[in-house]
């Protein structure tokens, strides 16, 4: 079947409000998500959204600051699309879309000011702490960017500081220090095929998309991020209506993520 | 201080608690899981599947093509650079070569198979894991072959032989460490892997390759198990 005739069965299918494996438009696969899955890392998440599965971890390192935030921290945000996790994905080089899935997540926590950076400092000038989040992708099942953004999440909540005395970082120790995080973003992504809307697609959805919109949310319903896809332009309405199917969706995922919170 | 106990408690002769898995990701025609100590390997397999560019296929044999990544966050102590270096290079090649002798390759001209081996986490022994992973999801691939490939490392701590050493043992400072990575093929009791750091004796060689062929045969038990629970699974 080529890709026009499949988009247009999507499009039939969700104009009856139900999807090919039986949910709703706004309604999300089961979410899990279990903290602590890489012993190595500072802190580590990994997510399952139905058979979709990523793990994000964080590594902990001192360097100097940048010169025009001499207080501050530094985050960096990369993600790797295993070629293990879809037929594909190929090795070599990050792609286009791992570059653009960590750019979307990373703005989303670096805008929100997720993580209190002044607090990463250690001597105003001379030495800070850089947070590295690595996403890498096990399974694609659609929805990869969702998953990632709690995973980064996650895996944030669940850093703590490794042993430094001044001179060494001791990463055999992990101190009672936890990672200052102070604002939660969560991305939620909104397709468009036709003329309806519709989140966590599954992965033949997501191939046939005509538009998507991730709107990265904060507690107060407030929108810290936004990244448009696809090759459908938008309406001012269409965007509206986009922001919010996110703003509706974003509570259950959020309510996952402190589930999680210890 | 001399090496005499083990500092986790172990016997000379254990491997470190091993948990292995099957079908552990969706999308790939076979994957496995197999865990040893803290150290995780993560095995899929795709194919097999058309072989490009075409200048490498093999009308005679299907190629096998694997790929050996640690996780940036999987190592001791720093961040580890994404992409591939040398060291991954060799392990992957190291790892083909292990596996290519139980394969029937000749069953799938001009294609391949790919192997993607994944560390989560890592402390020590990874190669071998990973060649224990790769073969259960050769096997849940359902990829002809004539046997599956166990591997653990051996080696000598001090005046000790002993199996599966662990970061600390690895790194002991105190005494002098060899560490041998091996990998078996149980019905015929060849080996396909073999690797040294350290100097070794050619009567603690000895010692060494046979106490990892006992703790081979009792890895390739646990790796069979986990087949039989993942088919015998999808009978019910």
């Amino acid at each position: 079947m080529s890709k026009d005739n499949m988009k247009d069965l999507f499009s039939k299918y969700l104009e009856t409000g139900i999807r090919f494996d039986g949910r709703k438009l706004d309604e999300f696969r089961d979410i899990s998500i279990e903290v602590g899955v890489s012993k190595t890392a500072e802190g580590s998440a990994q997510v399952k959204i139905g058979d979709t599965e990523v793990i994000a971890g964080v590594k902990l390192s001192i360097g100097a600051p940048y010169p025009d935030t001499p207080e501050e921290g530094a985050l960096m945000v990369g993600a790797e699309f295993l070629p293990m996790s879809s037929p594909d994905f190929e090795s070599g080089p990050p792609g286009i879309e791992s570059i653009e899935l960590a750019r979307v997540i990373d703005r989303g926590i670096r805008e929100s000011h997720a993580v209190d950076n002044k607090k990463l400092c250690i001597t105003k000038g001379e030495q800070v702490w850089t947070v590295s989040v690595d996403i890498c992708t096990v399974n694609d099942d659609g929805n990869l960017l969702d998953a990632s953004g709690l995973a980064t999440l996650a895996a944030l909540m669940d850093s703590y500081f490794p042993e430094f005395d001044g001179v060494a970082v001791d990463y055999k120790k992990k101190s009672k220090k936890k990672l200052p995080i102070v604002k939660y973003p969560i991305p939620i992504t909104v397709y468009k095929i036709g003329e309806k809307l519709f989140v966590d697609p599954s992965i033949d959805e997501a191939d046939h998309y005509d538009a998507r919109l991730t709107v990265t949310m904060l507690e107060n319903d407030l929108v810290c991020a936004l990244q448009k896809g696809g090759s459908a332009p938008l309406t001012a309405e269409q965007i509206d209506e986009m922001v919010a199917l996110a703003q509706k969706t974003a509570p259950k995922l959020r309510k996952k993520l402190q589930g999680n919170k210890k | 201080m001399a090496y005499i106990k083990r500092h986790d408690g172990r016997k000379m002769e254990d491997f470190r608690p091993v948990e292995a898995k099957v079908g552990v990701v969706k999308r790939a025609d076979g994957s496995a899981m197999f865990k040893i100590g803290d150290t995780v390997a993560l095995a899929t397999v795709y194919g097999p599947r058309e072989l490009h560019p075409r200048f490498l296929q093999n009308p005679e044999r299907g190629v096998l093509r694997v790929s050996y990544n640690m996780m940036p966050f999987s190592g001791q102590g720093d961040r580890v650079r994404p992409g591939p270096n040398r060291r991954a290079k060799e392990i992957a090649m190291v790892t083909e070569k292990a596996l290519f002798p139980v394969l029937n390759l000749e069953n799938y001209p001009n294609a391949v198979v790919d192997v993607m081996i994944e560390l989560p986490q890592t402390d020590a022994g990874s190669r071998c894991a990973g060649i224990c992973a790769a073969s259960m999801a050769l096997a849940d691939a359902g990829i002809t072959m004539k046997d599956m490939v166990p591997a653990v490392s051996v080696g000598r701590v001090g005046k000790q032989i002993l199996v599966d050493l662990d970061y600390y043992e690895e790194a002991y400072d105190e005494e002098t460490v060899a560490d041998i990575p091996v990998a078996l093929i149980p019905s015929t009791d060849e080996f396909t892997l073999l690797q040294m750091d350290g100097d070794v004796t050619r009567e603690q060689l000895k010692e060494a390759l046979e106490m990892g062929k006992f703790a081979c045969k009792k890895i390739y038990d646990i790796q069979k198990q986990a087949l039989k629970d993942k088919f015998a699974g999808d009978l019910k």
